[in-house]
């Protein structure tokens, strides 16, 4: 119904575009070179004249329809439906009358609650109607009122203009509002956790037992939220893949830039940027499935005991997976310095070798240094691998071979499943996004300000 | 004063002494061994990736065919009502297929054990076939129906016959079933189009992909609708018209840390804001579509700014010279010349969306679902949730499948990508 809205809407403003060219060629047989704009523009004006109020209509009403609706269902329930129950309980109500009147019925509903299913439905029967007319009402008012305003010398093009850059600069601000949005959903949710569970428990605890019971008939723990086990099993995971792609994405760059032929840099490039474009879940899949087992044999052959999801095997594929980003960032970095320190040094007969370690890596460290930062960010950021090969239990430990568990791993563990919002379990997901949040942000903010500075050095 | 220096100049300068030419080895052997590492580390990366589509090839080329068993199932007039026959005894009808074909199995343990051959919805497969075509009631009806995970694996050779029965998913009275419909040439391995065009299944030989890739689909295609605009507005708006002050700065070091945030982040949000706020439906593309429009919009804006910055000044300068407005400057003129570029970077920008799996995973879809969605609001996975489910399937069958998955999600991915090459090759202006 409100898709058959939306492309009503659509129609009745390329209608009213109609209107207002015809209007605006009208102007031009009359007048001729007195008109100030183009009949396309007076098209526009009338078409976003019609369109846009009506849209913004649109979903105001769906933003308000549910609850309003819901408050008149609920004042019309009778009476010793609703007296003496909590809130929550009346929740429960009202989703189960919702239920009912979507067509769920899992058990025999009440002959109550059956009626104000219906009551329900016809409510939103009448807003729906209600929209319709007042939807089509706002539009013939606008169109009209919009095809009163044009004139030959009326300035169509400047308003269509000026409401175009309006637009657009909302349309910038999204990228605003994502950030207030990530933020303000955080931080309020964290606020939450921490009111139940103290801050300094949270970041210096040395117990994480977040399973605990949501409904009070589940057998659970009491539960403890200290995350430093969380913490230092994600730092552990991270500094295993950070000692593969450092080396490994480093020293691909130094050979990409110094030693190799166009064509092979024509091939290896394309392999790394698939090796970048494979999905994480795939990565986690290879995790699973072939280096936890091989690594399982490798440490069974010397005698180890190897978890089965241990934080050599996540660390290693993650180090895989993040390989193409180092040597990327270090390709670039090493191409930014000036060639005529290259040049210099192979000119006063250093080798190639001696060029590389002694005037390209210093030069370029500061952007090396800023491509591991935002590597490591990511790093510490990746879900799928770790969830799919890392373990679900927080112990302290920097033993590679034990099983650790990451801040990404609790997140999708805590909220996948039984989830409510006034649990301190749901709640604790948020206070890990935040402390994820706020530390890759940090990490990004050094590296991008390293990169700059360095890269101002050199223009 | 020269006399002074000379000698000193000519004893470091011989390059003939053992000593020059030992350190010249030393220095070489240097260039060399760096030389080495490199090639070792592009070796390294590039046998890693070899590793990783190698086993997901060996893994997953046995999920692309299926094992059928051709059955002919009498449907007597006197079990089947022609009026309603939904409601007949399909599970007997099935018993009485496989008996027909098969030796005698006696005791209902043995009835049952035989009945387990073929895949457990096969009362479902011939129930409909019979509701397609109600002209076969009173005849039979010849069906090639999934056989079950277990002899699916045995003739892959997953199962093998030499482990001891009590270690084996079937029994040695099976094994000799299952043979006897071989010899009879009822077994067929066809292409596996089940597993794109079903959905879902408990059972590994019915699960197919349709509703993921109905999914991720409609996800994309909410992406596409949200960030595509929304992008190109603002990338135009900052590169052509943003005065540069300290709110424009703002924007744009926004969006390059919004580029960099951890995928699952906006998971969160999008389970905060969309689900908790706005009450929009679990599990539904439309809120997995939103959130993964969030996570592309910076890409977006970033690689239409660059597409305008490559048209050059003069087609500008040209169109305002005429008259132009700067609204008309760049509807009628930048936008169109930087457009091959955008679309590559949008491609590659879904094409990253397409492979996102975290977020989706916060907001709900990777739920179970037994058939695909019917529109944006409709619970359903995508095809990288759907692999995450699989993956954690404990049926043997799912492994090859999830391999299988994997396969068909890369070869979306490729095919994206391979789209975004050609516009770039094709379309894109030098100037």
């Amino acid at each position: 119904m409100a898709g058959y809205l939306f492309l009503a809407i659509i129609a009745f403003s390329l209608a009213a575009y109609f209107v207002g060219q015809s209007a605006g060629r009208k102007f031009v047989n009359a007048e001729g070179s007195a008109v100030h704009s183009l009949p396309g523009y007076h098209g526009a004006f009338v078409a976003i004249w019609v369109g846009l109020p009506a849209l913004v209509l649109l979903l105001l009403w769906f933003a308000a329809q549910g609850s309003i609706v819901d408050g008149l269902m609920v004042a019309g329930l009778p009476a010793d439906l609703t007296a003496g129950k909590s809130p929550a309980e009346l929740s429960l109500l009202l989703s189960e009358i919702k239920n009912v009147a979507a067509g769920q019925v899992f058990s025999e509903p009440s002959p109550d609650v059956l009626a104000a299913a219906e009551a329900l439905l016809r409510w939103r029967e009448i807003a729906m109607w209600t929209l319709v007319v007042v939807v089509f009402a706002v539009m013939i008012i606008a169109l009209i009122a919009a095809r009163r305003f044009l004139a030959p010398r009326y300035r169509a093009r400047n308003v269509v203009e000026r409401i175009i850059s309006g637009l657009m600069i909302a349309c910038s601000i999204a990228a605003i509002l994502t950030t207030i949005g990530i933020i303000v959903s955080l931080v309020y949710e964290s606020f939450e956790f921490f009111r139940l569970v103290p801050l300094h428990e949270f970041l210096f605890g040395l117990r994480w037992e977040p399973q605990i019971a949501i409904r009070e008939d589940q057998v659970a723990g009491a539960g403890a939220f200290g995350a430093v086990p969380v913490f230092a099993g994600t730092l552990l995971i991270s500094a295993i893949a950070m000692a593969i792609s450092i080396p490994v994405g480093l020293f691909t760059a130094v050979y990409l830039v110094e030693y190799a032929s166009d064509g092979m840099r024509n091939v290896v490039k394309p392999i790394l940027e698939i090796l970048a474009g494979v999905p994480t879940v795939v990565y986690g899949f290879f995790a699973v499935l072939t280096v936890a087992p091989a690594i399982r044999q490798a440490g069974g052959l010397v005698g180890l005991g190897v978890s089965p999801n241990s934080a050599l095997a996540a660390g290693l594929v993650m180090g895989v997976m993040i390989i193409p980003f180092v040597s990327s960032l270090s390709d670039d970095a090493l191409k930014a310095v000036p060639r005529a320190m290259r040049d210099g040094s192979l000119a006063m007969g250093a080798t190639r070798a001696e060029t590389m370690t002694r005037v390209l890596l210093p030069a370029a460290l500061p952007g090396i240094m800023g491509g591991v930062l935002l590597a490591l960010s990511r790093a510490i950021g990746e879900t799928m691998i770790v969830v799919m090969a890392a373990g679900l239990i927080a112990s302290l430990t920097v033993n590679p071979i034990d099983s650790v568990t990451t801040v990404t791993v609790q997140i999708v563990t805590l909220l996948i499943g039984d989830t409510s919002f006034d649990s301190p379990k749901t709640l604790a997901a948020f206070a890990l996004g935040l402390v994820l949040f706020l530390v890759t942000l940090g990490l990004n903010v050094l590296a991008l300000s390293i990169v700059r500075k360095y890269r101002e050095q050199y223009d | 004063m020269t006399d002074a220096i000379a000698p000193a100049f000519v004893a470091t300068a011989d390059l003939s002494s053992p000593e020059a030419v030992q350190r010249r080895k030393r220095r070489y052997a240097a260039d060399l061994r760096l030389r080495i590492y490199g090639v070792a580390a592009i070796a390294t990366a590039i046998g890693l990736l070899g590793v990783l589509l190698l086993t997901l090839v060996i893994g997953g080329y046995s999920a692309f065919v299926q094992t059928h068993a051709r059955i002919d199932f009498a449907i007597p007039a006197e079990q089947v009502n022609p009026a309603d026959p939904a409601k007949a005894n399909w599970r007997a009808i099935v018993a009485q297929g496989l008996q027909a074909v098969l030796p005698e199995a006696g005791s209902p343990a043995a009835q049952r054990a035989m009945g387990q051959i073929l895949t457990n919805n096969t009362q479902f497969i011939v129930r409909d076939a019979v509701l397609r075509n109600p002209s076969v009631i009173g005849g039979t009806l010849t069906l090639d129906v999934p056989v079950a995970d277990p002899f699916d694996q045995l003739q892959k050779g997953v199962i093998r016959r030499d482990t001891p029965e009590e270690n084996r998913r079937v029994s040695d009275q099976q094994i000799a079933w299952f043979d006897a419909l071989a010899t009879q040439g009822r077994i067929s391995t066809p292409f596996n189009w089940g597993l794109i065009f079903n959905a879902d299944s408990r059972f590994p030989e019915l699960a197919g992909l349709s509703g993921a890739i109905v999914g991720s689909f409609y996800a994309l295609l909410v992406c596409f609708v949200v960030s595509f605009p929304v992008g190109i507005a603002a990338a135009a708006y900052l590169e052509e018209f943003a005065p540069k002050n300290r709110w424009t700065d703002i924007i744009e070091v926004n969006i390059n840390n919004l580029a960099a945030v951890p995928s699952i982040v906006f998971g969160l949000l999008g389970l905060a804001v969309f689900i908790q706020i706005f009450g929009l439906p679990r599990s539904a593309p439309i809120v997995g579509g939103l959130v993964l429009a969030l996570m592309t919009l910076p890409t977006i804006i970033i690689v239409t700014r660059n597409a305008l910055k490559a048209v050059p000044p003069s087609i500008r300068e040209a169109a305002l010279g005429m008259g132009a407005s700067r609204h008309q400057m760049i509807m009628h003129h930048v936008l169109p010349l930087a457009l091959p570029g955008i679309l590559t970077g949008t491609i590659i920008g879904l094409a990253q969306a397409l492979g996102e799996t975290a977020p989706l995973l916060l907001v709900g879809m990777n739920a179970f679902i037994t058939s695909p969605p019917g529109g944006i609001m409709e619970a359903s996975t995508a095809l990288p949730t759907q692999i995450y489910i699989w993956a954690d399937s404990p049926e043997r069958g799912f492994v090859a499948r999830t391999s299988a998955g994997i396969l068909v999600l890369l070869a979306f991915l490729l095919v994206m990508n391979a789209i975004a090459i050609f516009l770039r090759q094709r379309l894109e202006r030098k100037w």
